[in-house]
């Protein structure tokens, strides 16, 4: 067991992994020399070599659909967008390509490719560097989507999505890469699709990933004063979604919030509470309640981006609201 | 014509350059104090190709710039105190503190406007130059982009339109060695990105970016053959980035004497020169240098003490539903 920040941890997995597999490789704005500018794939180039830890130009359509002809033919690539913002520019790469070879052609290629790439606001990095994209790319079918919340699930959804099969899109929070935690050592490997039990509770289900556990989780320690009991559930596997888990907790609590940071409408929380309706509605005993980002864009100024982000305060009153 | 600015032309530019200058180092010791949030990308060293490159467009012409822009937004013309005040995020900013300091717009000034998604300014300025020419206007865009964006997909496919419906659209081309990290030569195969013009049946001209009479007249030179319904021309400015990328860059990967050649080549210092020898007297230099301080000065003090925005949904981002 080592204490470390999760930025540390991706970079430990990306290392076992390219030790382990000389068909990884990386690729991506900023992530040789520089190391990524949040500090990921620091030291790989030196300790890889520049085939291997490529900087790239500034080409993210291109890079995108190369990343994923080159896992059907080959490699293990492990392409960083820098921000989620520029992941439309690859969208078509993800939306027309690498979701689709693989059931169009009768499962005679297979793209195991990683698309890291960060999001989230509260840096006050402005409208065009703070999204979180997340409901669009898990509405692609064909590609899976994992947004871990802790260094332990940083390293080892990260082995598992570079040794998956298909195409992974793994979301980092810019809000996250500071944030440290015990990670185990060796070879860890945290399978994707299984969500994780972050507290246990009995009256309510908080559901989050990414940074929202953050906030689930300080939720949680508030609604004690309210005398309520949550579960904090983080999901780290966006699709394949943990039905079984979710279903498991909601019957327990009978009561949920979802949480999300990405827009509310045609949101991923949007999704998570039609599938708890899907699979729970006998065990709910009031609607599933959402918190998320408000439809539309992140603004620059710090109060108009605070007032505007999900945070415990809010997820605490959606959890009272529900629980009346 | 506008092929080379009178010396009263100059002294303007000199003004404008001196302003934006302050304002870098105003930002720069903020930055070091810990008043300024989210990145901040600065221009010191490069004024001269934003500030020369505007200074020959009309109040109707319009610009685009990239993440970069604090010389464009001043060179067309905009004030200190409301870019200052957008910086800070302050309800007086140009955008009432909703942009941030990459993405400011004022219309009226024709700049519409900054952009942080690499290479989007580019057919964001060819758009604006389709409109004219439907319209029938004289009108000129221009824009303002990085050796970085030049690499970009929608550069190419921007510039191919331009060219081949001969857009009235200028490219300024700033070339200053680095897309963030990353040095030119590891993102193109050519040095002189100019070269590519040809593909595009686009006249191109390489000047030092450091000399604003250099700046001005080939740039002028190609916004009247624009204006005249000749089609666009691309002006590759060679300039270099004296600072880091951004206040959050840690530097270390630009070579000192690089930056010391450089910087003993300032814009102010060439410009100063000139002014000098065409026979301005020192002490007019000297008057307006105080002039310029004492603006940008009490456009910070201004900015600095402007109330901060309040949050309110947007209703037209959202209409079909109450505000969250
Ligand atoms: C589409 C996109 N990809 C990546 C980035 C991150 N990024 C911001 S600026 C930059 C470098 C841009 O270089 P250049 O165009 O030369 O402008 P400079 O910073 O040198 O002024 C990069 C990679 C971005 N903002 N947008």
């Amino acid at each position: 067991m080592a204490l470390m920040r999760y930025a540390e941890a991706l970079n430990a997995a990306l290392r076992e992994e390219m030790q382990a597999d000389p068909s990884v490789f990386l690729f991506g704005e900023d992530i040789g020399r520089y190391g990524g500018v949040f500090k990921v794939s620091k030291g790989l180039m030196d300790e890889f070599g520049e085939t291997r830890v490529r900087d790239t130009p500034i080409s993210e359509q291109a890079l995108t659909a190369m990343a994923v002809t080159a896992a059907m033919t080959g490699t293990r690539p492990v392409l960083e967008i820098m921000y989620a913002d520029f992941v439309p520019l690859a969208l078509d790469a993800l939306v027309n390509q690498a979701s689709i070879y693989n059931y169009i052609w009768n499962g005679q290629v297979e793209i195991p490719l990683v698309l890291r790439t960060q999001g989230g606001g509260g840096a006050g990095a402005g409208a065009q560097h703070s999204k979180s994209l997340d409901s669009m790319l898990a509405h692609i079918p064909g590609i899976k989507v994992v947004a871990p919340a802790t260094p332990a699930d940083a390293k080892g959804m990260l082995k598992a999505a570079i040794r998956d099969s298909q195409p992974v899109v793994f979301l980092e929070h810019k809000l996250l890469y500071n944030m440290r935690g015990d990670v185990p050592d060796g070879d860890i490997i945290v399978p994707l699709g299984k969500a994780a039990t972050v507290r246990e509770g009995t009256d309510i289900s908080l559901f989050a990933s990414s940074r929202m556990v953050v906030e689930a989780t300080r939720a949680a320690e508030l609604l004690v004063e309210d005398g309520v009991s949550a579960e904090v559930i983080d999901l780290r596997s966006l699709r394949p979604l943990d039905i079984g888990a979710i279903v498991a907790s909601i019957t327990k609590t009978h009561h949920a919030v979802v949480v999300n940071e990405g827009w509310r409408f045609c949101g991923y929380a949007a999704e998570l509470s039609a599938s708890i309706m899907d699979h729970a509605f006998d065990e709910l005993d009031a609607p599933v309640a959402r918190v998320t980002l408000p439809d539309m864009p992140i603004p620059y100024s710090e109060p108009l981006e605070t007032a505007m982000l999900p945070n415990a305060a809010k997820i605490r009153a959606a959890a009272l609201a529900t629980l009346k | 014509m506008k092929n080379t600015p009178s010396v009263d032309e100059h002294l303007e530019i000199y003004r404008r350059m001196l302003l934006v200058r302050h304002l870098e180092e105003g930002l720069g010791a903020l930055h070091k104090e810990g008043r300024t949030r989210g990145p901040i990308h600065r221009c010191d060293g490069q004024e001269a190709v934003g500030v020369a490159a505007t200074a020959v467009l009309e109040p109707d012409d319009k610009v685009t710039t990239t993440h970069r822009g604090h010389a464009v937004y001043i060179g067309k013309g905009m004030a200190m105190r409301p870019v200052i005040a957008e910086i800070f995020g302050r309800a007086t900013g140009a955008c009432a503190g909703r942009a941030g300091h990459m993405l400011i717009a004022d219309a009226d000034k024709g700049v519409i406007g900054g952009n942080a998604i690499v290479g989007a300014s580019i057919p964001a300025a060819a758009g604006m130059a389709l409109s004219m020419q439907v319209l029938g206007r004289k009108g000129v865009a221009l824009c303002v982009f990085g050796d970085g964006a030049a690499q970009t997909g929608i550069c190419h496919e921007a510039m191919n339109m331009a060219g081949l419906w001969k857009l009235p659209m200028v490219f300024v081309l700033e070339h200053n060695g680095f897309g963030l990290t990353v040095p030119s030569e590891v993102q193109s195969a050519v040095p002189d990105l100019s070269v590519r013009a040809a593909g595009y049946a686009m006249p191109a001209e390489i000047v030092d970016g450091n000399d604003a009479v250099a700046v001005y007249r080939a740039v002028g030179a190609m916004v009247e053959r624009a204006r005249r319904g000749e089609g666009p021309g691309l002006v590759e400015c060679k300039t270099y980035r004296v600072e880091g990328f951004s206040t959050s860059d840690m530097g270390g990967y630009q070579k000192p004497e690089d930056i010391a050649a450089w910087k003993a080549r300032d814009p102010l210092r060439i410009s100063r020169a000139a002014l000098l020898a065409d026979g301005v007297p020192e002490e007019r230099l000297a008057a307006l240098e105080t002039a310029a301080r004492e603006e940008v000065d009490a456009a910070f003090t201004a900015a600095l003490s402007d109330p901060f925005p309040a949050f309110t949904p947007d209703a037209a981002c959202n209409p079909y539903s109450e505000a969250h």
